[in-house]
């Protein structure tokens, strides 16, 4: 081979990753979760601190950890899903993130709660503990409490019929 | 006596008021490995930034969880793993050594090692070249078209 | 109607630069003259026309017509003046159209300097440039219109990104595009010489002082980008191999390959083909930055807002010119060895053996730079690589190129005698060495790193002074020698003052962050700080908190620095401004971090010695370069000219 054409083989070889590397968002990063397991926490509920809630209780059920919190604006995108897929007897346990303003109960009552429970992470230390790095994320945990999947940014209706949907009826065989 | 009462409000101050500033970490040495360690990882929402340098307040969380692993008696690779674990290697501003990372870390010696064997294959071509005449001649050219002179 | 007039301006020079391209290199290849003619008459339009953009962008911005998009998208009536005027070229539309003003400029610039060049030469080197042009232009009014109106127009701007508004970023985008598109004089040299089948001693010589000149300007580029970074973001770093810094350091070590290696090719006719290659790698490298930077595919702290088609329209592009041109090179780059006969000892040898070097340093960081994307475009997970990575292997690579600075220029061209050179640099060995412990330990702890840069400099330094002792033997005027000797000398020189910098800085820094109240107190390195407490003050755009510390020296000097904490107007964003001290010796700089309580902020304290040594180092080398560019041999090229 003609060793004057390595310059020009290694520059479509970059070429052909970049033209790859342009349909994918560099931001998006995988989570180290997926099927492992759900890590414990026990938190005080939303507006009810006496009662408190772990994912332990979700065992022998395929739910969803929705971490969202009152100040994010695409988390009040999705509610409006999340409250029809509650509709639908989808299971969702919502992880209040660093609410430091304590708005979540009202807001809650106001909008309407899709969540079977809703718990406080004040400090944020259940969040990094589940690695998430802003809301909403979203966790899909089957009946061992493993994770499944994780959904970064709000769930459209799109996502829940393409990705979501199929996968809660495979777990929940 | 302007003077004067500058030292007046000085001297109050100090006693009042003033005194050795506390450093924003508790413990100096649990700041000093944090910064270190810190400088090596990467703030997660930030566009490109490190751990110690980013304002963000995901950063500052991570800082305090950091912080308070080292004041558990944890070591900077305990630490490193628990981020590791829950955000993964992206977090590492240096990747890890392993099967995936080869290339990226081999590379620059294998560049080096290409590089010498090529280095080497040109001098011992160029030992043997005879010098001819057409170098000097083709600079006398240039020069000519240049400068419009001979050299 | 003066963004219309600037979008009109915009085709025309699209149309002309078509002009520039297609005639001259058809007319090149078919021996016509009349369109041989054309290129130089066209060039020189096109920069008008490019130019009538440009003002109309600025004219925009300075009036604050928010009915543009770009401008209200980056600009904001309260924003001073002269941030108004650099707003211009603060987003992607606009440093994009300053890409193609400067590119514009380069290309004027060969059409009045190339009188001497063969017609057929200079038509297809302003051809070449041309199609650069046509790229550009193209891009720019099809996927990144600055002149785009906004309707209707918002009331008041979004403001220019707060980072942005600083003195350093007045000057460091055109400088760094200068040395950028600067590399497109020395590509599109190679591509003609390699279409024209003449890659003979003119075309290394005439490359040679505009290689010089756009590295030069690049050098000053990445310096401000430096400083910049120290003292806008508010933490001491100076430099962060982000991949945006990498997308113009790459170019860098290629121009800086390049500059060695057409040495070589110019004044002995040997490594050609070798040099052909890094001018097309060079300039490749900076149109690759401006599509790692624009597209999207890394993430990086300077990046522009990001649209997958304008990242799809620049990669054809770099898919055409780069590919192009490797193919023209895989074809016809010259496969008969140069004439020219030298040792395994000798000027040439060495100066192989520093483009080995560098371009093994380039490749590492070009690789370090893509391994993320690589990795996640084969679906193999995310990684992130930082500082850290091309400190570990960066670092070691410029050992040996720093090592052999000292060695190369007493080397004589063809053959020296190795025994000879170990007998003169045997002293520089050992006072390096002897430097190298006793800097480090003089300052107060052994550092082997330090001890390396420090040994290194001084072993820099000794060649340096030995280089001008042999030009000196037979007597003579140290102001006399050549322009070319003393550049280079410079430049040398300014690699042992930037090791010096980098070596102490990173070992001797110091840092504090502390708590303080008023009146409150905090020892750092000898220096004693006392906050005098903040008064809030309003800037024309942002309101802000300033801080008043006093600083004591251990020798009782003192001096007062205001550092502030920034809140801008138009989009809340916080922002440090530090307060410096500069000094030869060190910097002593502080950032206020939070208001903790009412009077009681988190500050941090920094000490930083030598560190103002790196800038002074990137102007040495940029006065080395311009020194070197204006050697007497480039001028008397031009005196002919303006005398015929």
């Amino acid at each position: 081979m003609n060793k004057r054409l390595i310059p020009l083989i290694v520059f479509l070889v970059l070429a052909v990753f970049f033209a790859i590397g342009l349909t994918k968002n560099p931001r998006e990063v995988p989570s180290p979760f997926i099927d492992k397991p759900a890590p414990a926490f026990r938190l005080p509920e939303v507006g009810n601190p006496a009662q408190t809630f772990g994912p332990e209780e979700m065992r022998g059920q395929v739910w969803m950890l929705n971490v969202w919190a009152p100040w994010c604006v695409s988390c009040r995108q999705e509610h409006g899903v999340l409250m029809q897929l509650q509709a639908q007897g989808v299971k969702l346990v919502g992880l209040n993130w660093k609410d430091k303003d304590r708005e979540a109960a009202a807001l809650l009552a106001r909008l309407g709660s899709p969540y079977l429970s809703t718990v406080d992470d004040l400090d944020g230390r259940v969040g990094i503990d589940y690695g998430v790095t802003g809301t909403p994320e979203t966790f899909v945990i089957d009946k061992g409490g493993i994770i499944r999947f994780k959904q970064t940014g709000p769930i459209s209706e799109e996502v829940w019929k393409e990705k979501l949907e199929p996968m809660l009826k495979e777990l929940a065989r | 006596m302007k003077r004067l009462f500058m030292i007046g409000v000085t001297l109050l101050a100090t006693q009042v008021l003033a005194g050795e500033a506390q450093p924003v970490g508790e413990d100096p040495q649990i700041e000093q490995r944090l910064n270190v360690l810190a400088e090596d990882l990467r703030c997660l929402v930030c566009q490109n930034e490190s751990l110690a340098g980013s304002h963000a307040e995901l950063a500052e969380d991570l800082r305090r969880e950091i912080r308070d692993q080292m004041k558990q008696g944890k070591d900077d690779k305990q630490v490193v793993e628990y981020l590791v674990a829950r955000y993964g290697d992206f977090v590492l501003y240096k990747p890890p050594f392993k099967p995936l990372t080869l290339v990226l870390w081999l590379g620059p010696l294998v560049f080096l090692l290409v590089g010498g064997i090529t280095w080497w294959t040109v001098l011992k071509r160029r030992r043997a070249q005879p010098e001819g005449m057409a170098n000097t001649q083709a600079r006398a050219e240039a020069a000519r078209i240049l400068e419009g002179k001979s050299e | 109607m003066i963004p219309e007039i600037g979008h009109f301006a915009l085709v025309l020079a699209l149309l002309l630069a078509l002009v520039q391209s297609v005639l001259p290199l058809i007319g090149a290849q078919t021996g016509n003259a009349r369109f041989l003619a054309v290129a130089r008459p066209a060039a020189q339009a096109q920069f008008l026309f490019v130019v009538l953009a440009y003002a109309c962008l600025v004219t925009a911005f300075l009036q604050n017509d928010f009915s543009v998009r770009n401008v209200a998208m980056n600009s904001f009536s309260q924003l001073p003046a002269v941030y108004r005027f650099t707003a211009s070229w603060g987003s992607h539309e606009g440093s994009m159209l300053l890409w193609a003003l400067i590119l514009a400029f380069w290309t004027m610039a060969v059409s009045v300097l190339s009188r001497r060049l063969p017609e057929d030469m200079a038509a297809r080197v302003i051809g070449i440039m041309g199609l650069i042009s046509v790229g550009f232009l193209a891009f720019l009014l099809f996927t990144s219109n600055p002149f785009d109106r906004l309707l209707p127009a918002p009331p008041d701007g979004r403001d220019l990104n707060p980072l942005l508004q600083d003195p350093g970023m007045v000057l460091h985008p055109p400088m760094l595009y200068m040395g950028y598109v600067g590399f497109s004089v020395a590509f599109a040299f190679a591509i003609a010489a390699l279409l024209s089948g003449k890659l003979d001693a003119a075309w290394a010589r005439w490359s040679r002082p505009w290689t010089t000149v756009a590295w030069t300007f690049l050098t000053m580029g990445i310096a401000l980008g430096s400083w910049w970074a120290y003292i806008e973001l508010g933490w001491g770093g100076w430099w962060f191999l982000d991949p945006t810094e990498n997308a113009s350091f790459m170019p860098w070590l290629a121009g800086t390959a390049l500059i060695h290696s057409l040495a070589v090719t110019e004044k002995r006719g040997v490594f050609k083909s070798w040099t052909v290659l890094l001018a097309i790698t060079a300039f490749s490298l900076s149109l690759l930055g401006t599509f790692l930077v624009r597209s999207g595919v890394l993430s990086s702290v300077h990046a522009f807002a990001t649209d997958p088609a304008r990242g799809a329209f620049i990669l054809g592009f770099l898919a055409l010119v780069i590919g192009g041109s490797l193919l023209l090179y895989a074809l016809r780059a010259p496969t008969m060895l140069g004439s020219a006969r030298f040792a395994a000892f000798s000027r040439e040898s060495l100066l192989l053996a520093n483009n080995v070097v560098l371009v093994s340093a380039l490749g590492s960081v070009l690789l370090g730079t893509l391994y993320p994307l690589f990795l996640d475009a084969l679906g193999m997970g995310k990684i992130s690589v930082g500082a850290p990575y091309f400190n570990a292997v960066f670092v070691p690579l410029m050992v040996p190129v720093l090592f052999l600075m000292a060695v190369g220029p007493l080397t004589r061209w063809k053959g020296a005698s190795l025994p000879d050179i170990v007998v003169r640099l045997r002293l520089a060995f050992a006072v390096a060495v002897i430097a190298a412990v006793a800097v480090p330990l003089a300052a107060g702890e052994f550092k082997p790193w330090v001890a390396l840069g420090v040994g290194l400099a001084v072993w820099i330094v000794y060649g340096v002074a030995l280089g001008f002792a042999d030009r000196l033997k037979h007597g003579g005027n140290l102001l006399a020698l050549p322009r070319g000797f003393w550049g280079m000398q410079l430049a040398h020189l300014s690699m042992a003052v930037g090791i010096v910098g980098i070596a102490l800085v990173s070992g001797y820094e110091g840092e504090r962050n502390v708590k303080m109240a008023v009146g409150d107190t905090a020892q750092l390195a000898g220096y004693t700080f006392t906050f005098k407490g903040a008064e809030a003050y309003e800037g024309p755009n942002f309101h802000a908190a300033r801080g008043h510390l006093v600083v004591k020296s251990a020798s009782g000097s003192e001096f007062t620095l205001r550092p502030e904490k920034r809140l801008y107007n138009a989009g809340g964003m916080p922002m440090t401004e530090a307060g410096i001290n500069y000094g030869v010796l060190r910097d002593i700089y502080v950032a206020m971090g939070e208001e903790i309580e009412p009077q009681v902020w988190t500050i941090r304290l920094f000490y930083k010695p030598f560190i103002d040594w790196l800038w002074f180092a990137a102007a040495l080398m940029a006065l080395g370069g311009a020194l070197a560019a204006s050697d007497r041999r480039y001028r008397i090229a031009l005196k002919d000219k303006a005398a015929a």
